[in-house]
């Protein structure tokens, strides 16, 4: 049995987005800038997808910008609030300390350009609070950039009344929702988001295209430059089958979240309780407000990348945080602002599920999961001295 | 194309001589856990020659293959020939390892040489100080 429980990192593509594309490649692949009627029957497709893009969002089709993913929205919606906040004097923006890179990079490339920039204390429930957002507010406050939901560890940050706080305090509001859009209820407007990213792979679409919501004025600057499309704001000729994708995976997404919803959490949180029967193991992220696929642990005791390479020969593909994986000698920057010490840090796994999961393959991660990870204690020399009183327990 | 050759999968999936010796006549770790490798060796030595070898490894798959494959091949060896092993050699025997993997068969070397010198402590034996690492500063942790 081969399980893919890594649904986070990246989904399969669904039947309905791969049917949306393929007469993009076949009969429709014009070039929507053309003025022929090709083009025109592609363009009309391209406006047909951002219409339906913004209806899930509940937003305006011309506030909706076509972009190469996730981390290219991310960095447009912060360098756009960036540039705007400069031209008026303020040069602060807060953010939280677990956010992807594409945004916590783009901020410390911003730092050097004499932004100062604050990272929300992400301890306290693996969460944030509005009141957070609140306090940290100043009067030089160009920006405020909060995840929607957390990509490695799964709290969902409480984004209605971030958004509230943001629009009392006249401060334009990002969200990185590229772990939240197709899989919870997103409305820009009822949740005051000025800016809002998303990416198709997440949700069963087609990898390299996302989206920017910019709130209609919002004064965007170009991440590329070369063309007219989209307005004028994103460079390039439209990667229409991608986009059509998009929009088809977002639309059978919204159509289906209740029910996907239920199913997916349904079988995380028979994960999450048999997981936890593991001795000295902890679950990451915010029990109550969590993605309904995210299950993330740190095990004591034992290395992430020799669990995950052990877990693959078993059948199951998951990730995680340690070091090993991360390519660094640091393990997940998540786990560490969490409160993780790095001994604990490095033993992290995350399964991440989707309604292409069966309760079955549920029942064969947890009969591989504890197998392995005892395997792994049983050669650990950490866990001995921890069974042998020489080192603390920490789990 | 995989991570691992075929060799470091068989050496971390079936690991040769895991386990402890309790009555070792050299033990040597080295790393921590604060950058996610440790390695313990314990040697038996009778008469120069290494009669017996354990390891215990916390530490990714290359971690945990170059500490197999290092007690493989300095077990029923001199301790003369235990000391000349090299990370190169346990690299080698493994038909190679990622570059950014290459530090795993390093601490395979130096757990080695660590539980060497312990045996040479012990037995008030003389001994090169220079042949050995300095993991108290080595760059790889600190």
């Amino acid at each position: 049995m081969q399980v893919y429980a890594d649904n986070a990192a990246t989904t399969q593509i669904s039947r309905v987005a791969l049917e949306a594309m393929m007469p993009c490649f076949e009969t429709y692949y014009g070039n929507p800038s053309s003025l022929h009627s090709i083009g025109q029957e592609a363009k009309e497709l391209l406006e047909d997808a951002r219409q339906r893009v913004a209806a899930c969002l509940g937003c305006e089709a011309r506030e909706i910008y076509f972009t190469s993913g996730g981390s290219e929205a991310d960095n447009q919606a912060i360098l756009s609030a960036a540039r705007y906040g400069a031209r008026r004097g303020k040069k602060h923006i807060i953010s939280t300390a677990f956010e992807h890179h594409a945004v916590l990079h783009t901020l410390q490339k911003l730092e050097k350009e004499g932004f100062e920039v604050t990272l929300l204390d992400v301890r306290q429930g693996h969460n944030i609070t509005a009141q957070q957002v609140h306090d940290a507010i100043r009067e030089d406050t160009c920006l405020v950039t909060c995840m929607y939901a957390n990509n490695e560890i799964g709290s969902i940050l409480p984004i209605a009344q971030i958004g509230e706080v943001c629009k009392d305090a006249g401060v334009p509001f990002h969200t990185d929702a590229v772990q939240a859009a197709g899989h919870l209820h997103i409305d820009v407007k009822a949740q005051n988001i000025d800016l809002l990213s998303l990416s198709a792979h997440k949700f069963h679409g087609p990898k390299g295209v996302g989206a920017l919501y910019a709130r209609r004025g919002f004064p965007l600057v170009n991440v590329i430059d070369g063309g007219a499309q989209e307005r004028g704001k994103r460079a390039g000729t439209e990667n229409l089958p991608a986009i059509r994708g998009m929009a088809a995976a977002l639309e059978d997404a919204c159509a289906n979240m209740e029910e996907n919803m239920g199913r997916v959490r349904a079988m995380r949180d028979k994960l999450i309780a048999g997981l936890s029967r593991i001795p000295h193991c902890d679950l990451n992220g915010d029990r109550e407000n969590r993605l309904p696929g995210n299950v993330s642990f740190c095990f004591e005791g034992i290395e992430g990348e020799s669990l995950l390479l052990l877990l693959d020969m078993k059948g199951v593909c998951a990730s995680s945080g340690s070091a090993c994986t991360s390519g660094s000698l640091d393990p997940s920057h998540v786990l560490l602002a969490i409160g993780r010490v790095h001994d604990v840090a490095h033993g992290s796994l995350r399964l991440s599920i989707s309604e292409y999961n069966t309760d079955e393959e549920m029942d064969h991660i947890l009969t591989v999961v504890p197998q392995v990870v005892q395997q792994l204690r049983n050669m650990s020399p950490v866990w001995r001295d921890l069974q042998t009183g020489k080192r603390e327990f920490i789990l | 194309m995989a991570l691992y050759s075929e060799k470091v999968m068989d050496h971390f999936t079936n690991p040769r001589n895991v386990g402890i010796i309790e009555d070792a006549d050299g033990v040597g770790e080295v790393g921590n856990a604060k950058c996610g490798d440790i390695m313990k060796i314990y040697l038996k030595i009778e008469n120069d020659i290494i009669v017996d070898v354990k390891f215990e490894t916390f530490g990714c798959g290359s971690a945990i293959a170059s500490s197999s494959m290092a007690t493989e091949m300095i077990k029923g060896k001199s301790i003369h020939d235990a000391m000349a092993l090299t990370n190169k050699a346990v690299a080698e025997a493994l038909d190679g390892l990622p570059a950014v993997k290459m530090h795993c068969s390093v601490l395979a070397e130096e757990a080695i040489k660590n539980a060497l010198k312990d045996y040479f402590d012990r037995n008030n034996l003389p001994y090169d100080k220079k042949l050995f690492p300095d993991c108290a500063n080595c760059a790889h942790c600190h």
